[in-house]
């Protein structure tokens, strides 16, 4: 064995508190395995909020509306990687795919991930952006042209029949998506709370409270990309669109913060077996990110932040933006808190229920902080590709809002 | 060689080849039938009273398993338990070295204090087995739960699914492994390495499919518990003399 990482466990031996199984020392899931959730949350609620605009007509969305996609497509391309990283054997992972168990939620991975991918993301992302793909393939010059006809699948025909059905299957395509989404999301709650020998995690509670937040978080990266986007391109920024979708983003915050308090609430209340050991937990080793950074930074700060600028129209919109941008910081904050509470937090008590445990995080390994901040930073870097290869508005909207804005300026 | 020697050496050669093959029936018939996993289900029977804590099942499942060395890992197990008149137990796992030990509890302290011998529980509805997202951790005929080390992605939901503790990831393979009841020797109608080597006759090995098995005697005899019954495992490792302490 490697001497290192014996040494680094019997350190770790040091910081038990209570009674462990021997076996309990070492932490198995890492901090890659608090990227998964929180980059799967992400795709999850950045496609909901691009449903909103489909499904639920909510035009004031639109101008996110391409954005979310790509930032959905963008982030469940990476999503797996964190996961592949971590797997003591990652040469195997396709017997994942090719002799799945049944009765695994986790060997459902792969389904619920190429459904989603390929049945629903693509598909719908080709949709929308077919028509433009096949006017940028004729303008373009040649690597370009090549590309984006590529991208295009080599069709042509932009006459209105075409757009209706493009239309059409959007619409359809996104109905599916939403349950979809909820499935990629719920799913990955389901990992967790089906786990009946982990108190802490298992409840049926899990997969809405990994919805909800997944909402939340998606939500809140769109508005964030949003305004860096805008103010990169040095275009401004539609008020209507952000109020509209920050007050979606409030919404689902409170749902969150209702589910997550209905557990806790719960769990003290039904008081079982655990419980000691769970509060022992949350104080001693979670305060820091369960109380401060999830709770506090994360929910009631951006809460306040929120409330404030929806209740006085005193501030004007380029006060509302900093509230916004800091607001959906914070949350981005709280999420990433919440998921490391769930994945980390699960595994730092004994299953004896009578000692904890201590998560030393790697720097420089392979499932280390480094690596997570690569496989974080890594969907931007794809973003920025599709954005600079991508119209984020249909070519003739960006002409239009083009126009607006110059006449808006010589106002 | 002409085409005389040929033929009578292939003469020869196919009886020859017919009467190996017999032979090799016949000393296999000689051995008793071979294995039928079917015909089997095992278990084990833990007497608590009995255990002295000296650790041998421990060392020998180390030797006999090739566990690694180093006391994060553990195919078997001893806990200490000591009870304080308030209720409250002092719990150490008396193989983990290097921890500070509290010597100076004085055993007037103590209401009462027993080992006990913990392993996989080899339970007939295994969470490992039910999560493995490969079907990499299985549960063989005769009831032992088993790893695959060569199909197992060492992705740890095992590890996490198991109420017990009972499951590592080896640092060599990087893959989850655990107690098997020694498949290998008991397959051989031996028993499991630890024990054979317990001093006490604490823990009791067999069938659950044979009346004459020292299991169902020792299931028999005593009252017997498992660990963690709530969450419905039904494990297969029965102990007596079970303390309500024990988790």
């Amino acid at each position: 064995m490697n001497p290192e990482t014996a040494a680094g466990l019997y350190e770790l031996l040091e910081q038990v508190t209570g009674y462990i199984y021997p076996n309990e020392i070492e932490i198995h899931w890492s901090i890659l395995i608090v990227a998964y959730p929180y980059l799967t949350g992400l795709v999850a609620g950045a496609f909901i909020l691009a449903s909103l605009v489909k499904v639920f007509n909510v035009k004031e969305v639109q101008p996110v509306y391409r954005l979310s996609l790509l930032t959905a497509l963008a982030f469940l391309l990476v999503a797996p990687m964190p996961l592949l990283l971590h797997l003591g054997r990652p040469e195997r992972f396709y017997e994942i795919l090719l002799t799945p168990n049944p009765t695994s939620a986790m060997a459902m991975f792969g389904f619920v991930y190429a459904w989603y991918l390929m049945g629903v993301l693509l598909l719908e992302i080709w949709f929308e952006f077919r028509r433009d793909l096949v006017v940028l393939a004729q303008q373009a010059r040649p690597p370009l042209r090549w590309l984006y006809a590529a991208l295009s699948l080599f069709s042509k025909d932009i006459s209105d029949g075409a757009l209706a059905f493009d239309r059409k299957a959007i619409r359809a395509i996104t109905v599916i998506g939403i349950p979809s989404a909820f499935l990629l999301h719920g799913y990955v709650g389901f990992i967790f709370g089906s786990v009946k020998a982990n108190p802490w995690w298992s409840s049926v509670l899990m997969p809405l409270v990994f919805l909800m937040s997944a909402i939340v978080s998606g939500i809140a990266l769109v508005v964030f990309l949003y305004m860096v986007l805008t103010a990169l391109r040095r275009q401004p920024i539609d008020m209507a669109c952000l109020d509209k979708v920050t007050s979606y983003l409030f919404y689902a915050v409170i749902v969150d913060f209702s589910l997550e308090a209905l557990d806790f609430i719960h769990r003290l209340y039904e008081s079982e077996e655990s419980v000691g050991i769970l509060a022992k937990l949350i104080t001693d080793k979670l305060f820091m990110s369960l109380f401060v950074l999830q709770i506090l930074l994360g929910m009631f700060i951006p809460l306040g932040i929120l409330v404030l600028a929806k209740s006085s129209r005193r501030f004007n919109d380029d006060l509302r933006k900093l509230l916004y941008f800091t607001a959906v910081i914070l949350i981005q904050l709280g999420i990433f808190a919440t998921r490391w509470n769930v994945v980390i937090g699960g595994q730092l008590f004994s299953k004896s229920f009578r000692g904890l445990m201590t998560y030393k995080m790697e720097v420089m390994g392979i499932e280390g902080l480094a690596v997570t901040i690569v496989v974080l930073v890594l969907p931007f870097v794809i973003l920025a590709a599709f954005v600079r290869l991508l119209p984020t508005q249909r070519l003739a909207e960006r002409e239009a809002a083009g126009a607006a804005a110059l006449s808006g300026g010589s106002r | 060689m002409n085409k005389r020697d040929f033929l009578k050496g292939a003469i020869l050669f196919f009886p020859a080849g017919g009467l190996l093959a017999m032979a090799r029936d016949a000393s296999g018939k000689a051995n008793g039938k071979a294995y039928e996993p079917a015909s089997h289900f095992y278990g084990m029977g833990i007497e608590i009273d009995k255990c002295i804590g000296c650790s041998r099942c421990v060392e020998a499942c180390k030797a006999e398993n090739d566990v690694p060395a180093e006391p994060f890992y553990f195919r078997t197990w001893i806990e200490r338990y000591q009870i304080r008149p308030s209720g409250e137990s002092v719990v150490e796992s008396i193989n983990v070295k290097g921890r500070k030990r509290d010597e100076a509890a004085d055993d007037r302290d103590f209401v009462r204090t027993f080992f006990v011998p913990k392993l996989c529980n080899q339970c007939a509805h295994p969470p490992c087995v039910q999560v493995c997202p490969v079907g990499a951790t299985f549960q063989t005929k005769d009831g032992v739960v088993l790893v695959d080390k060569d199909r197992c992605l060492g992705c740890r939901y095992c590890i996490q699914a198991c109420p017990y503790g009972a499951r590592y990831l080896d640092p060599r393979t990087h893959t989850a492994d655990k107690c098997t009841f020694c498949y290998h020797r008991v397959v051989k109608g031996l028993q499991p390495a630890c024990v054979e080597v317990c001093p006490t006759g604490a823990r009791i090995f067999g069938d659950l499919k044979s009346r004459a098995s020292r299991l169902v005697r020792f299931a028999r005899m005593n009252k017997v518990h498992v660990l963690k019954p709530a969450l419905n495992t039904e494990p297969k490792v029965y102990y007596a003399q079970l303390d309500g302490e024990v988790r």
